[in-house]
């Protein structure tokens, strides 16, 4: 049994907005519901499966009623930033099972206009909430030993953001437009050892939607053919604290699943949307998903590799979260967006890559250097 | 000025009980698999490698060394360090550096248990040796 080539995203939409207190979370969501629908030619009674995440008030069955959908296949799996790429895959199982035949994933948030709601504790909460791991921290002491580990340097993490916003500056909607250098990278202010200001995301409101159908459904419209032919799913924890090791993650196991789904292997992808909650997420991502051996992320990503045009490996050509948007704190929906707009041919000319028929969209969720989830999307251009 | 820096109260639970008990005698217990020989932390009642349920208390020596850290400069109680200890006894957990210069800390230093008081039982965190 595969999911390969059964699913087909169909419709996307990412909001323009990054601040948005003058709207309410629902109505994101609804705002983005109706941008992916419309893009994809369908209408809002098409929709026959509903996908959403933490992020939806009240969860999936308060959204399906404000939404006023009529859905004979619901799935709210919460699993942080990457959930949506989670939510493909399933859609994609879903509509092979034959249990809907277009699903609307959707994602939307105000964390600019005010903090966010805690996150949920498990049973780890009396052994761990007094120490305070934050987004920032957690991925700081996984940058601390990954430097100590392999001799990543600082230098090496700031290429990431300079790719990153050597793309943005060509995104009108972009939140930091400005070309930045390994030198204001390092300039920035220390947040939490040894990660930067500039080597952390963006914290914007917003928003992204997807459409998920069957492909004679898709074929049937307008628009290019993009379908998923691989997906990885995978957690990894400190699992009761043995042999800890914060300089890998769980996409070390979604990556493999979803390149042998789909039979390709990391040097076949043109163009990859890897989620950059922070410069180290990338680093560890890349190696973790094979695009280089593990503990040489750092020279990987340097002078330029990253960057469109210029580089082996163009990413996020959006801008990402680290300069374009980063909505709800959560990274997995624009990453797939910006692939589905490549391998269509419709990202900015300046970044567009060249003949992109296979691309890859890969987010982790969570804190990685707490306990988290990764996910991984192997899209084609048909 | 920052405020001074309160930690949660531990709930605490059925399951996890005799750990804050012991806490408050100043001991520091983390929890062994008698079918596997494995030693675990945070503590289960079923042990996370071979799902036995024959897992037992052990008093920790409290010592173990630092496998990463951060010090995390933006904070309304001011800058603290986050960090992992690996105990001699092999598992690693979460903590904070406590009682020291943050400045000056490095992976594979040496550290050892200290508990703080909060409003219910004292927290363990580490300290250099």
């Amino acid at each position: 049994m595969t999911i390969k080539g059964k699913a087909y995203i169909a419709g996307i939409y990412e909001h323009p907005t990054r601040h948005a207190p003058d709207k309410s979370t629902a109505q994101l969501h609804a705002e983005v519901a109706k941008g992916a629908i419309e893009d994809a030619g369908l209408s809002k009674e098409d929709i026959d499966g509903y996908f959403c995440a933490g992020d939806a008030p009240g969860g999936a069955w308060p959204m399906v009623d404000y939404l006023g959908l009529k859905v004979r296949h619901v799935d709210s799996t919460e699993t942080g930033g990457c959930s949506y790429i989670i939510h493909l895959g399933h859609a994609a199982e879903a509509i092979a099972a034959g249990k809907c035949s277009i699903a609307l994933i959707t994602l939307a948030g105000k964390p600019r206009t005010g903090p966010m709601p805690p996150r949920a504790t498990g049973a780890e909460a009396d052994f761990e909430a007094a120490y305070g791991a934050t987004t920032h921290n957690a991925y700081g002491m996984c940058a601390m030993r990954h430097m100590h580990d392999y001799g990543t340097t600082s230098e090496q993490l700031a290429w990431i953001k300079v790719a990153a916003s050597h793309h943005a500056q060509y995104n009108p909607h972009a939140f930091l437009k400005d070309v930045v250098t390994v030198e204001d990278v390092l300039n920035s202010p220390m947040i939490s050892d040894p990660l930067h200001r500039m080597d952390c995301c963006v914290v914007t409101d917003g928003g992204g939607a997807l459409i998920v159908t069957t492909p004679e459904i898709a074929k049937s419209l307008k628009k290019p053919l993009v379908r998923l032919i691989g997906h990885g799913e995978a957690m990894k924890g400190p699992r009761g604290g043995k042999d800890l090791d914060l300089t890998y993650s769980a996409g070390v196991w979604s990556g493999p699943r979803a390149f042998e789904e789909a039979g390709v292997t990391p040097k076949d992808i043109k163009y990859a949307s890897i989620y950059d909650s922070f410069t180290i997420t990338v680093l560890m991502q890349l190696e973790d998903l094979g695009f280089c051996r593990k503990g040489e992320g750092g020279k990987f990503v340097a002078d330029g590799n990253l960057i469109s045009g210029v580089g082996k490996l163009p990413f996020n050509t959006d801008g990402g979260g680290l300069c374009s948007n980063h909505p709800v704190n959560r990274g997995g929906m624009t990453k797939i967006i910006e692939a589905v707009r490549q391998l269509r041919g419709e990202a900015h000319p300046k970044v567009q890559v060249k003949n992109c028929d296979l691309a890859i969209a890969h987010g982790t969720g969570g804190l990685l250097g707490v306990r988290h989830a990764a996910s991984t999307a192997i899209l084609e251009r048909v | 000025m920052t405020e001074a820096r309160k930690y949660l109260a531990p709930v605490t639970n059925p399951e996890t009980k005799p750990f804050w008990e012991a806490a408050a005698q100043g001991k520091f217990l983390i929890k062994r698999c008698t079918a596997c020989g494995e030693a675990h932390y945070f503590p289960r009642s079923i042990c996370p490698f071979c799902f036995s349920d024959k897992t037992v208390w052990e008093e920790s020596a409290g010592e173990g060394t630092i496998y990463t850290f951060s010090l995390m400069r933006k904070s309304p109680t001011g800058p603290y360090a986050i960090g992992y200890v690996t105990l001699k006894e092999g598992p690693s957990l979460q903590t904070n550096f406590v009682d020291c210069d943050i400045e000056k800390l490095k992976i594979g230093q040496k550290v050892k248990v200290v508990f703080k008081p909060t409003e219910g039982a004292p927290l363990p965190f580490f300290t250099p040796v």
